[in-house]
């Protein structure tokens, strides 16, 4: 199958100072790509490249196996959604969502009838004579989305779509946009700064850091496998916690050690059979680390820690211990009778461990 | 918002006796100023109502006693600039003809201007944008002899295409601050959605700029107009006889009179040649309006 988004070896400059450097990525028709990365990672600058608004230094982008480098944006068949919405501000609802057809000369017989689809879709109708002025953020943000969509493109681009919208408002449209996502079939590529929007709509997910690809994977690949300490920070909320720790080869694994400021240190075993470095990060999620008795499996070890902070969230209480001079979050259950100030029994699930170098930061297992 | 709705109330709270006597002193003060600036338009309509017998006869501030529209006739259709006695009219027409194209099309093209310089960045935009700003600060007098060389090379010297010419050069650098200051508020969005939508560069301009510009169309016409109008010096040195604007028509109506001098004649000729200015500012000034860009962005 032929991706219909393939980039490759794209570098992006202004002047002397490098935006983009090498990025490769390629989707399948039907794939709902995310970039994400904090705020100046050139996220939003590779999605102006996707779409022709940004001339591109060096590589290539094509879309459906055409070469779309030296293409200008209105050849591309993309549709856009802006942060800002772009509304056209003179422009009735109606008229913004046709003026890419009446640009292109499509009759009006035919403009009526992509109109109506698409503001029934939408649920718009009754909006179309409004101007975007006269919109709440979330109407207006339906109106760009019809923008769009009635334009039936191969490509859809988002830009922060959700990022001006309170914070009930950018949950139901996030589960609107996957619905559409879902019921089109169509091929989208998204851009956020949210690492949950991220997780949830994506089917690939591209992290980047200051210009430069991350990690490409699924959001289980992501979260579970991050490739190096950045993803892992970044990925997953609360953050994975990173621990500095020892290890020793073993007879049945790799013995791991981990200090204390009060205490001994924590000894636990891991399965893993890899030869490590002496001196490692270890990567666990909170929910990896659960009160013991309430996880099982294999590799599942326990260690006395004392508590130093319980939060209680609600579904969950997160209970927070210093360990190897790091805050360690737990995520445990609800009910759980943890005490700040006391001892509590806590089982580490060692099979789901990440280990990274601490000069390079890369994983290792 | 809020604090807009919030000033009555916070008026109506705070009546007590000591700040309205400050109120109705403030009021009077400023009466007084208005009055002050209102008076030579009153002396003039007066005077241009009256006979000579009666100017001779009476004060300078009294009323007509006999309201008479001769003055304005002559002024308007009889006067003698010269050996010409065909008052103001032909000159008014010279002017209108001269202002209306001149201003329409520095105003079209400092909208082109602007737009340009503030949506497509290009290489040298911000010199050429100086370069343009600082011909805003040139004074008439040093246009003159190049520009009177330019329009005798271009075989326009002493119409009023060439006076046409001469306004559009020189208003250019003022409308196009104008267009390009309100246009760089627009958020660049708006172009790069026009552009995914498939519209090209005038497209973008039509459509989507041009219908924004109402406000700043209209401060630009204003300003234009009332700057070509009233012009004095341009039309002096660039017309000749029978192009002459009516700014020019008016000073040889006064200076040239020989005998009597006919004041209500003069004061009527003057109103005439500044009523179109004051009447443009009336008819467009309530389109000063702001806002049409709101709801475009993040609201």
């Amino acid at each position: 199958m032929i991706p219909i988004l393939d980039i490759r070896n794209l570098n992006k400059n202004y002047g002397a100072v490098q935006i983009l450097k090498e990025v490769n990525v390629a989707i399948d028709p039907g794939d709902f790509l995310v970039l994400v990365g904090p705020s100046g990672c050139g996220k939003s600058t590779l999605l102006n490249c996707i779409a022709g608004l940004e001339p591109i230094s060096g590589g290539s982008i094509s879309i459906s196996g055409r070469d779309m480098t030296q293409v200008s944006p209105k050849d591309r068949d993309i549709a856009m959604v802006f942060q800002s919405y772009a509304l056209y501000p003179t422009m009735t609802v109606a008229k913004n969502i046709t003026f890419g057809m009446k640009v292109r000369g499509i009759d009006a017989a035919t403009q009526a009838r992509k109109l109506a689809e698409v503001a029934q879709q939408l649920q718009i109708e009754p909006l179309l004579d409004r101007r975007p002025g006269q919109l709440s953020g979330g109407q207006r943000q339906r109106v760009a989305m019809g923008r769009a969509l009635v334009r039936d493109p191969k490509l859809f681009l988002f830009d922060e779509p959700l990022s001006n919208l309170d914070a009930k408002l950018r949950v139901s449209m996030r589960s609107e946009i996957k619905k559409l996502h879902q019921n089109l079939g169509a091929t989208m590529v998204y851009v956020t700064h949210d690492q949950i929007e991220a997780m949830t709509l994506a089917t690939k997910i591209v992290v980047m850091k200051g210009g430069v690809v991350q990690q490409i994977g699924t959001p289980a690949e992501i979260y579970n496998h991050p490739a190096n300490l950045f993803v892992a920070d970044f990925m997953g909320s609360p953050a994975m916690n990173l621990i500095p720790a020892r290890t020793q080869r073993a007879a049945d694994g790799i013995q791991i050690e981990i200090t204390r400021t009060e205490g001994a240190p924590i000894i636990l075993q891991s399965p893993l059979t890899r030869d490590l470095p002496q001196d490692v990060i270890l990567g666990l999620r909170p929910e990896d680390i659960a009160e013991t008795g309430f996880r099982s499996g294999a590799a599942v070890q326990s260690a006395q820690c004392r508590i130093d902070l319980v939060e209680p969230a609600g579904a969950d209480t997160f209970v927070v211990s210093e360990l190897g001079g790091k805050q360690v979050t737990a995520r445990l259950h609800a009910e759980t009778k943890a005490q700040p100030g006391a001892m509590l029994d806590l089982a580490f699930d060692l099979a789901k461990v990440s280990f990274f170098a601490p000069d390079t930061g890369e994983r290792l297992n | 918002m809020s604090d807009l709705s919030s000033t009555p109330s916070a008026i109506t709270a705070q009546t007590r006796p000591g700040q309205i006597a400050l109120r109705w002193l403030l009021f009077c003060f400023l009466g007084l100023f208005a009055l002050f600036y209102l008076l030579p338009l009153f002396v003039m309509v007066t005077t241009s109502l009256k006979s000579l017998e009666e100017i001779r006869s009476g004060s300078l501030v009294s009323l007509p006693r006999e309201v008479t529209f001769d003055a304005w006739r002559t002024a308007w259709s009889g006067a003698c600039t010269g050996i010409q006695c065909e008052g103001l009219r032909p000159y008014f027409w010279n002017s209108v003809l001269l202002a209306v194209p001149a201003v329409l099309i520095s105003t079209f093209l400092g909208a082109a201007n602007g737009y340009i310089i503030a949506q497509w960045h290009f290489r040298g935009a911000n010199l050429i944008f100086s370069a343009m700003l600082f011909g805003c600060f040139i004074p008439f007098q040093v246009v003159l002899l190049p520009m009177a060389r330019m329009l005798g090379l271009m075989g326009l010297a002493g119409s009023i295409p060439g006076l046409i010419f001469a306004h559009v050069i020189y208003g250019i650098g003022f409308t196009t601050l104008f267009f390009r200051n309100f246009y760089v508020t627009i958020p660049s969005d708006l172009v790069k959605a026009a552009k995914v939508d498939g519209a090209g560069f005038f497209r973008i301009f039509w459509s989507i700029f041009l219908p924004l510009s109402l406000p700043i169309i209209v401060v630009t016409v204003i300003w234009q107009f009332t700057q070509i109008w009233n012009d004095f010096l341009f039309g002096v040195s660039f017309s000749q006889a029978g192009t002459q604007p009516v700014t020019v028509a008016l000073n040889n109506i006064v200076n040239s009179t020989t005998g009597v001098k006919e004041y209500n004649v003069d004061m009527a000729a003057a109103i005439i040649a500044g009523l179109p200015t004051l009447l443009v500012y009336v008819v467009a000034g309530k389109y000063f309006i702001r806002g049409l860009t709101a709801g475009s962005v993040k609201g």
